[in-house]
């Protein structure tokens, strides 16, 4: 992890950052999940009330965005929460990814 | 057709009303797909490992992310092919088994449904029978109508 410690000596060894790792810490992650052609509506709905605890109302309304407009944000935090949602998400077989805000 | 595959019972657990063809079938193809996720190289397991990180300014964090995340995954996905094994002859499941039925039969869908090249609009003409694929077709076809009713099981 490259976030500053506030520890008073300094590490014997810092990890340069490299060039596709530039992440700026303030903006946070969104999780999105595409449309496909293999997911049934009533699935991708229900995944979507058991991980994150929506409605039924919000999660038909989620799915629904994801099947018309091909993509939707699902949920947003830090990169850590984004990427146990994301792996949540694989883990239930749909199209997730996370991009920054 | 009226028939109710899944069916919750006054205990809390639910009836899987299956024919013996079904169960055949369904415990035949869970430990198929768990060989190929061992093996982990045929090309229409892809579905079943999305990238995390979409964007290409991210491929470190995308490699970091496989690197720790996939073989968890991998895990995760026999685990739920491996309660539809476990479970095909009881007849019967409580909530968690029917979750990992959900995902298991989710799986079975994205790996046949990658062979055969799905799109939404597949299924809006009837199956011909001299088509090479007829057979996978209507197996991906019975699949997602049990997974539509464990689906609905659940939701109730």
């Amino acid at each position: 992890m490259s976030t500053p410690t506030s520890t008073p000596t300094l590490p014997r060894h810092v990890d340069e950052p490299t060039g596709d790792d530039a992440v700026e810490p303030d903006r946070p992650w969104q999780v999105i999940v595409w449309n496909d052609p293999i997911n049934l509506m009533s699935y991708v709905t229900l995944v979507f009330q058991k991980l994150f605890g929506y409605s039924r109302d919000k999660a038909t309304k989620l799915m629904m965005d994801v099947h018309t407009k091909g993509r939707a944000v699902v949920t947003h935090g830090t990169r850590e929460r984004a990427e146990l949602d994301v792996f949540r998400l694989h883990e239930h077989g749909l199209w997730a990814t996370m991009e920054q805000a | 057709m009226a028939r109710r595959l899944v069916r919750r019972l006054r205990s809390g657990r639910y009836k899987l009303a299956l024919t013996d063809d079904e169960r055949d079938v369904l415990r035949a193809l869970p430990g198929q797909l768990i060989e190929l996720l061992a093996d982990g190289t045929d090309p229409s397991l892809r579905r079943l490992f999305p990238p995390a990180y979409h964007e290409a300014e991210h491929a470190g964090q995308e490699a970091e992310y496989q690197r720790l995340m996939h073989d968890d995954l991998t895990r995760r996905h026999a685990e739920a092919l491996e309660v539809i094994t476990a479970t095909v002859d009881a007849g019967e499941v409580d909530t968690e088994q029917l979750h990992g039925w959900l995902r298991g039969l989710n799986e079975l869908r994205l790996v046949i449904g990658t062979r055969l090249d799905v799109s939404e609009e597949t299924f809006d003409r009837e199956l011909d029978p001299a088509d090479h694929d007829a057979p996978a077709l209507a197996l991906y076809a019975y699949l997602g109508w049990l997974q539509e009713h464990v689906v609905e099981a659940l939701s109730g």
